[in-house]
């Protein structure tokens, strides 16, 4: 251990963290599928669930678009063009297998242009 | 149902999930090497991964801890970090609610953003599938995602040091995402809930993690559902 802040955690206290940390969050998991299972829920209540994955996933995503970790929070221009290049491929071409790949083309060529310009 | 439909569903679970390596492991890594530097030992290391299974969450127990925090605040944290998990369990429900209650057990700790987003396009896509391939499919993408969680971050903790930068792998997830969301951008009522979630998840990214993700969700649903009934009544 190189003592920088905070320095060692102690065991006890880590392995109540992750067994806790594991419990609850199965609960979590398990809360809708696990406690109302089968039974039917009401229309309203279908019509909102339709809804989670593309209420959930772009709010997830977002922030790591716009303030990546990996630039210190700073907005990358090769990394939101290739946001935006994957989301437009998915959308038009709708498969995501190509949209990934796109990105992953635009991310790279944008990453090498700024390296030419000597920005990166 | 026959068996080859099964296991052609399994299968193509597993294919689908192939790309998502690439968004896994990095996280997986990640986490390895800040747990070896945090002082973990492998068995704690892998422990955490194998019980807890959602990368920033353990990430962010961890440095509570690292930050003299306590126990209790270290769970509490992490915890919040995964309630946006709730509403996946809530949205999956509907489709795997009539498994029986240890497959549904199951499930629940195989409940990753991964399975969950694969599973839920899929699963809109194909209405026609039986329980039981919606439940092979759903297993397909956890033989490809669980594994290379646990090995991964096994894999972080002994090599200690980070992948370099220029490879941009943190960008995998996003881009993985996205693709996934944009085809199913089918109708406005959709597009209006993604919207909402954009805009709302940076508006309140200043929360304490994990919140501004479930309220952003929740509004978001809301105006899709909103947007669907006006279509619906000026359709009628």
């Amino acid at each position: 251990m190189d003592g920088k802040a905070g320095g060692m955690i102690d065991h006890g206290v880590l392995w109540i963290v992750i067994v806790a940390l594991g419990i609850g969050t199965f609960l979590i998991r398990f809360s809708f599928l696990g406690l109302i299972g089968e039974r039917k829920m009401p229309d309203w209540v279908l019509r909102h669930l339709r809804y989670t994955p593309v209420a959930l996933l772009p709010g997830l995503v977002a922030p790591l678009v716009l303030w990546p970790a990996a630039t210190e929070g700073e907005t990358d221009p090769a990394r939101l063009a290739a946001a935006l290049v994957a989301l437009l491929a998915g959308y038009i071409g709708r498969s995501a297998i190509w949209a990934m790949l796109a990105g992953a083309v635009v991310l790279y060529a944008g990453h090498w242009l700024e390296g030419l310009a000597g920005w990166g | 149902m026959s068996e080859t439909t099964l296991r052609s569903t399994y299968l193509l679970g597993l294919r689908d999930a192939l790309p998502f390596i690439l968004v896994v492991a990095p996280f997986a890594f990640l986490f390895g090497v800040v747990s070896a530097e945090a002082g973990l030992n492998l068995v704690e290391i892998f422990s955490f991964s194998f019980i807890v299974v959602a990368g920033a969450s353990q990430l962010s127990a961890l440095s509570v801890l690292q930050d003299n925090g306590t126990a209790l605040v270290a769970i509490i944290t992490g915890l919040a970090v995964n309630l946006r998990m709730a509403m996946y369990s809530a949205s999956l429900t509907p489709w795997l609610g009539a498994l029986p209650l240890w497959q549904r057990g199951f499930a629940s700790y195989l409940m990753v953003d991964q399975t969950y987003a694969l599973s839920i396009f899929r699963y809109e896509e194909s209405p026609g599938w039986t329980l039981g391939q919606r439940l092979r499919y759903y297993l397909g993408t956890a033989t490809i995602i669980m594994p290379v969680w646990y090995v991964v971050t096994i894999v972080g903790a002994l090599t200690g040091q980070n992948v370099p930068e220029s490879f941009a792998l943190d960008f995998a997830m996003p881009i993985a995402f996205l693709s996934l969301i944009a085809p199913a951008l089918r109708t406005l009522a959709h597009v209006a809930a993604a919207f909402t979630s954009v805009v709302m998840a940076l508006l309140l990214a200043g929360l304490p993690s994990g919140f501004g993700l479930l309220i952003a969700g929740v509004l978001a649903m809301m105006a899709g559902a909103q947007v669907e009934q006006w279509m619906e009544r000026r359709a009628a």
